[in-house]
């Protein structure tokens, strides 16, 4: 079945987006990641313009992670107090990330330079990851049980202003989650995605936070980021097309909802190998698209359609 | 694709075309004037009816003639790109811009082009794809090959159904009554459409006339993109509450414990 959508100004198969959105809301629910640069790149390919693709992706988002958020919530496997420290870091890495991007767009060029060294960063995190758990499933294969969070302490804990985090068994400085939380803000707002997926590492790695909580941590903070995503792409330049948005939504919160109950019987070590993997296969797609030679060297990049 | 060819043959106004005082006069009519955007719209024909009067004095020579119906869409202002490689990344590099082109084109005619009129009379006149005139501006460097960026637009526009050219488009039903269809690809945008028809004789133009049709969204895609438009914030926030409801239904719905 084709259903026309108003503001993208062409038809498309129900079936299909509702089964893609249902794959990506499966992989949000589960990881705690928005999803966001999984699905706007499939609907850029399926021919939906991108300015409508990256707005209408963020409902969708907001739909999904408020799926995942109760989920957790009612499970308690969410940290109210860090996703608020979170929140208002990234509030602000976004605000200046934004800055940055118009100074960027009138010197030109940087941007590829950001992709590259953005798909490094995913790559490096990725294949540390990578390794890091697939010594962890081999070593629970052998009967030993290895925690990370059983490592020593980092020294950044001990920052001033700290704070007690209950939920997540920690108490640390709020500074360093504030940094994290706004230099992922930055790069978001810069490559135009919400982050999520730079997030969990960082909250397991560097916060020591359990898995479980950390999914709906991750998932509260990008609620209020999708939020505001959709009613600043809505203000500013009129691309969020409902009809596609509810699509997504209807097939995104059913993923959602499996997900997170997928990841519930997840193990630590094998949740961080599957995270891992889709980190490196991002970077992978991100260096390739600029490395591989394109068979049209053409692209019509915008229409303005006159009066 | 929906074909709406009504049975307008019949109500062709021949009057009109008897009036011309001399040689050939050409008058269409299409099978509709108005396209309804619904739901379930997935792109739409027309049918293109025409014919072509003569005066007492005009001797009938029916049998050469040529006609070329050329239908354009909404105009837009369309920038091409192209990549190239800076050590080992492809990036985007030069930029041509054209200014005023149809979004949409259709190209119909009753024989391949090149033997309807010489290229420089199809030019003058705007007839078929590669006569495309836009004015463009393009960066130093970039301006000599502006004849392969015009290419690159045609063979893009062309690869995404936007532009057509069909050298067997047009058919005779009568000695001198025509018709032709114009095909709008769903992703044909809305707004004012014109449909030209120009009649050739041995590689020159004896008439031309020309009707429009109008692609109108309706119903509740009309409601969606004016609220878009005009209350960009009032309809994000729908969007979001939206989507907070969906996403707290499908826990009441899948709720286990």
């Amino acid at each position: 079945m084709e259903f026309y959508l108003p503001i993208a100004e062409m038809p498309v198969h129900v079936g299909l987006v509702l089964a893609m959105s249902a794959a990506v809301g499966f992989i949000s629910g589960m990881f705690g990641i928005g999803g966001g640069f999984l699905m706007t790149p499939l609907l850029i390919f399926i021919g939906i313009p991108p300015a409508v693709a990256v707005a209408s992706v963020a409902p969708q988002i907001a739909a999904a992670s408020t799926t995942g958020v109760l989920a957790h919530w009612r499970r308690r496997a969410l940290d109210l107090r860090l996703g608020l420290v979170l929140l208002a870091g990234g509030v602000v890495g976004t605000l200046l990330g934004v800055l940055f991007f118009n100074a960027m767009r009138r010197v030109g060029r940087l941007e590829p330079i950001i992709t590259l060294s953005y798909a490094a960063l995913l790559g490096t995190i990725g294949g540390f990851m990578l390794v890091e758990s697939v010594r962890a499933v081999l070593r629970a294969r052998n009967g030993a049980v290895v925690d990370p969070r059983r490592r020593p302490r980092p020294r950044w804990f001990g920052l001033p202003f700290r704070m007690r985090f209950p939920q997540s068994k920690v108490h640390m400085s709020v500074i360093p989650p504030l940094a994290v939380a706004a230099a992922v803000g930055f790069v978001g707002a810069v490559l135009g995605i919400g982050g999520g997926f730079l997030v969990v590492p960082a909250l397991i790695y560097l916060f020591r936070i359990p898995t479980a909580v950390v999914v709906g941590t991750s998932l509260f903070q990008i609620l209020f980021t999708a939020i505001a995503a959709t009613l600043f792409h809505a203000a500013t330049n009129h691309s969020v097309d409902l009809i596609l948005a509810m699509l997504l939504m209807f097939g995104g919160v059913f993923g959602a909802q499996f997900g997170a109950q997928a990841g519930k019987s997840l193990k630590g070590d094998s949740f961080r190998l599957l995270l891992a993997l889709i980190l490196l296969a991002t970077a992978a797609r991100f260096v390739l698209d600029m490395v591989v030679e394109p068979r049209e060297p053409f692209s019509i990049m915008l229409s303005e359609v006159l009066p | 694709m929906r074909i709406v060819a009504s049975a307008l043959v019949l109500s062709i106004p021949i009057l009109t075309a008897a009036e011309a005082a001399r040689g050939e006069t050409l008058t269409v009519t299409l099978s509709h004037h108005q396209v309804r955007i619904t739901s379930t719209y997935t792109g739409a024909e027309l049918a293109v009816f025409g014919v072509i009067g003569r005066d007492g004095a005009t001797a009938p020579r029916s049998g050469d003639y040529d006609l070329v119906v050329t239908a354009r869409g909404p105009r837009a202002n369309t920038v091409l790109r192209e990549k190239r490689p800076f050590g080992p990344v492809w990036l985007n590099d030069a930029q041509v811009k054209f200014y005023d082109l149809p979004v949409t084109m259709a190209v119909l005619s009753s024989r391949p082009l090149d033997e309807i009129a010489d290229v420089d009379l199809r030019r003058r006149y705007a007839v078929g794809l590669d006569t495309t005139r836009a004015s463009n501006i393009a960066p130093p460097g970039a301006a000599v090959r502006e004849e392969e960026f015009r290419e690159a637009l045609i063979r893009l526009k062309t690869q995404s159904n936007l532009y057509v050219q069909d050298e067997r488009g047009v058919s005779f039903i009568a000695e001198n009554v025509f018709r032709a269809t114009v095909p709008l690809p769903a992703t044909a945008p809305p707004g004012a459409y014109e449909v030209e028809a120009a009649l050739f004789r041995g590689g020159v133009r004896l008439a031309v006339t020309q009707t429009s049709f109008e692609v109108t969204k309706t119903g509740l895609e009309q409601f969606l993109a004016r609220e878009a438009r005009e209350r960009g914030l009032l309809y994000g926030a729908a969007a979001s509450a939206l989507a907070l409801v969906f996403g707290w239904l499908a826990t009441v719905v899948f709720r286990r414990d």
